[in-house]
This record gives structure tokens, C-alpha cells and sequence, in this order.
């Protein structure tokens, strides 16, 4: 009797016996990212889950991420077989209006050049000493859209899952604190107070049902290690616009992208185990993909000054730092910086055309360079 | 294949790429803009 209560005292001890210090710095890290998500309202949605997935992957002894846990169940169902950043995206394309896009359509070439962040942080992070696939996910968090980074960075570097989606999340919901300085850096005042005029270029009903059907084609051709990005994307765009499946569209801009979410949340937050996490590489993720971001808006606004040259001063080329996929967030500040200068300017309508050109722009860039590395034999 | 020669190709490649398709989307959208014009009758209506 007096041993069965011993061993039986010693069930209930084991979890604070094996309680280290790396566990205390995770729940730390949890509880961090809680604050973020409920007391700086920073991507709740996301992070919300993510801080308590990394909660209750570091309580010692629960074994949530051995193989039959749970969190292990929805990691291997969810993120291994990419479906949850997928079902995203359908919610994503429902929710996304293109006709911005389609009333000037050149715009969208801002939504290539914010990209190039990914590629130049690529470079930097093989400088640094990141192996050849890390590299790709950790410059993927240069597309700036957490669901592209999720289904890139599960695919080549699981391990680098947490810190990547962390970056990706975190530093989408930064895009107001990091863009404006160097927006206002590489441009002028007067560039900063260029005007520009409306347009109005409706666009037929017709054209926006089969601008995401041509797209998933056309994109999918050229880049056919994208498709299910672009596809799911294109999917959701076709439920909006087609006007005939709204009970679909509901379902997946709100039970399917809610639960989904919930469970893609919780999934990454699970590989935040902090034996795993815990390592300098996870501070040089997070520094690359600030790095990523603000190459971006570089970037952005450096085609935003090259189109303004070419258009004779027609261009703001502000609105070059919306095309990013940060929506409509980036948009947001492009209008808000133009209008600090302006006040008769407003950006918003053109730079929700880049943003918009943006978020197409992100998985497009996720679509080529799985492509190039398909093609060079890098991937399978 | 070397670092420096994976980086600089998948970099240079992958800018470029982007770049091109989403130059393409744009004249596939002038393309649909011209073929399927706007008329009055396009307005808004959903169905469930």
C-alpha cells in the first residue's frame, strides 16, 4: 500500500521533476505570442492557436507530438499533406475582390516586383549559411502571406515550420510599423505628392468569372508545381464571382477557413517543441524574414519610381509598396503615407490594385520558384 | 550544383518568372476586358 502511494506520488511529481528551463522559456514564448494575438490584437486569429499549440507542446511528459498525439495527428493530416495552407487559400480567393485589378490591369506588375524580396533574402540566407532548401522557406516569408509560407516551408524544411509561420504572421501584421520609413526614404517629396487620377474601367461580369478559370490555366502552364496554390486560390475567386454557389462561398470564407485555421494554428504551434525551437537559427529565421519584408517594400517602391519615369510622372510610386500580400493592409499605408503629403491624393483605390496584383503576385512567386527547383532537380 | 550557382539561378529565374507570368495575366485580363466589355446590364446580383 505504502509503495503503490509512492509510485503513485511519483506519477503525479514527473511532470515538475522533468520541468527545464527550455520548457519554462516555451510556455514564455506562448504566452508571448498570446499577448500579441489578444493583447496587441497582432493576427489573433493566428496566433491566438499558435501561442497555445507552443503551450502545450512544452508541458513536460504530455507527449501531445508523440506518435499518437493529437497535435501530431492534426500536424501529419494538416500541414505534412499541405492541405490545410490549401483550404486557406480557398477561403482567401473568396474573399479577395480582384476588380481593382482588372479596372488597371499594368498594376499588377507591381505585385511581381514585391516580390523580389523572396529571392534577394534567399541569396542572403545562402550567404549566411542556411542549406539550400532552409533558404527557400526561410525567404519564402518574403511573400508575406502566411498560408504560401506554410505550404513552402512544410514542404522543404518542416523543422522550420514554427519560425517561419511565426515571421510570416508577425511581421504581416508589422507591415504599418516596417514599410512607412522606407517608403518615405526612396522617394521624394515630390514624388510622395504625385496625384493620380481616377479610373473607371468596369468591368464585365463576364470577364471577372473567367479571369479565375484563365488564371489557374494559364498560371498552372507556366508554373505547374503551383497549381494547387493557385488553383484553391482560384477557386475561391470563381465561388465569389460566380454568384451561383453562395452557400459554397459562405462555407469557405467561414466554417471551413474558421476551422481550418484553428487546426493549422494549433498544428504549428506544436513544432514549437523547445529543443526544437530554441536554437540560433530560429533568431536568424525571424531576422531574414524582417529583412525579406522590407526588401519587399524596397523593392515595390523602386518599380513604383521606374513606372513613374516611364508614365511621365503618373505613378505614385508609393503604391509600389502595396505590392506585397499583406491586404488590404499594405494598401492601407500607401494611401496613408500619400495622403500625409497630399492631402487632395488618394492612392487607395491604385494601391488595392497592387496589393491585390500582391497577393496574386506572393503565390505566383511560390508557383516559379517550385517550378525552377522542380526543373533543376531539387525537389521532386 | 554549388551555392552560389543554385541561388543566383532560382533568384534570377524566379524574379524573371514572376515578372513574366504576371505581365502575361495582365494582357489575358486587357484580352477578356476587350472581348467581354462592360454593359449596364453587368450589375452585382447573387443568387444562393
Amino acid at each position: 500500500m505504502e509503495s503503490a502511494i509512492i509510485v503513485g506520488l511519483q506519477g503525479l511529481f514527473d511532470g515538475v521533476a522533468n520541468f527545464g528551463l527550455s520548457h519554462a522559456v516555451m510556455l514564455l514564448i506562448g504566452c508571448g505570442l498570446l499577448y500579441l494575438g489578444i493583447g496587441k490584437g497582432y493576427e489573433p486569429l493566428l496566433l491566438v492557436p499558435i501561442g497555445f499549440g507552443a503551450i502545450l507542446v512544452n508541458i513536460p511528459l504530455a507527449g501531445l507530438m508523440e506518435s499518437d498525439g493529437f497535435l501530431r495527428f492534426l500536424y501529419n493530416t494538416g500541414v505534412i499533406t499541405e492541405v490545410f495552407p490549401l483550404l486557406i487559400f480557398v477561403g482567401i480567393g473568396s474573399m479577395t475582390d480582384f476588380q481593382p485589378l482588372m479596372e488597371n490591369p499594368k498594376i499588377i506588375l507591381l505585385g511581381a516586383a514585391g516580390q523580389f524580396g523572396i529571392f534577394l533574402t534567399l541569396l542572403l540566407a545562402l550567404a549566411i549559411g542556411f542549406d539550400k532548401l532552409d533558404a527557400v522557406a526561410v525567404a519564402i516569408i518574403g511573400a508575406c502571406d502566411g498560408p504560401t509560407a506554410i505550404y513552402v516551408s512544410s514542404k522543404f524544411a518542416p523543422h522550420l515550420l514554427g519560425a517561419v509561420s511565426i515571421a510570416a504572421y508577425s511581421y504581416m501584421s508589422l507591415v504599418p510599423l516596417i514599410q512607412p520609413p522606407i517608403m518615405r526614404w526612396l522617394t521624394t517629396e515630390k514624388e510622395r505628392k504625385i496625384a493620380m487620377g481616377v479610373v473607371k474601367q468596369p468591368v464585365s461580369k463576364t470577364t471577372k468569372i473567367i479571369f479565375p478559370i484563365i488564371v489557374t490555366i494559364a498560371a498552372s502552364i507556366l508554373a505547374p508545381k503551383g497549381t494547387p496554390l493557385i488553383g484553391m486560390l482560384m477557386l475561391g475567386n470563381l465561388l465569389r464571382e460566380s454568384g451561383v454557389v453562395e452557400r459554397l462561398r459562405h462555407a469557405a470564407e467561414n466554417e471551413i477557413a474558421n476551422i481550418v485555421t484553428l487546426f493549422l494554428g494549433l498544428a504549428i504551434g506544436a513544432t514549437m517543441e523547445g529543443d526544437k525551437f530554441l536554437q540560433a537559427q530560429t533568431l536568424l529565421v525571424l531576422l531574414l524574414g524582417l529583412i525579406a519584408i522590407a526588401l519587399d517594400t524596397v523593392m515595390g517602391v523602386f518599380f513604383g519610381k521606374l513606372m513613374c519615369l516611364l508614365t511621365g510622372g503618373k505613378i505614385n510610386p508609393l503604391i509600389g509598396a502595396a505590392g506585397i500580400s499583406a491586404f488590404p493592409m499594405a494598401a492601407r499605408v500607401a494611401q496613408a503615407e500619400g495622403q500625409k503629403y497630399n492631402k487632395k491624393s488618394y492612392l487607395l483605390m491604385h494601391a488595392m490594385s497592387a496589393n491585390a496584383g500582391g497577393q496574386i503576385g506572393s503565390v505566383i512567386a511560390a508557383a516559379v520558384m517550385l517550378s525552377v527547383l522542380k526543373g533543376m532537380g531539387i525537389v521532386g | 550544383m554549388d551555392t552560389w550557382t543554385f541561388g543566383w539561378t532560382v533568384a534570377l529565374l524566379g524574379m524573371g518568372g514572376t515578372m513574366l507570368v504576371l505581365w502575361c495575366l495582365s494582357l489575358v485580363i486587357l484580352l477578356l476586358k476587350k472581348v467581354f466589355p462592360y454593359t449596364p446590364e453587368d450589375s452585382p446580383s447573387r443568387k444562393g
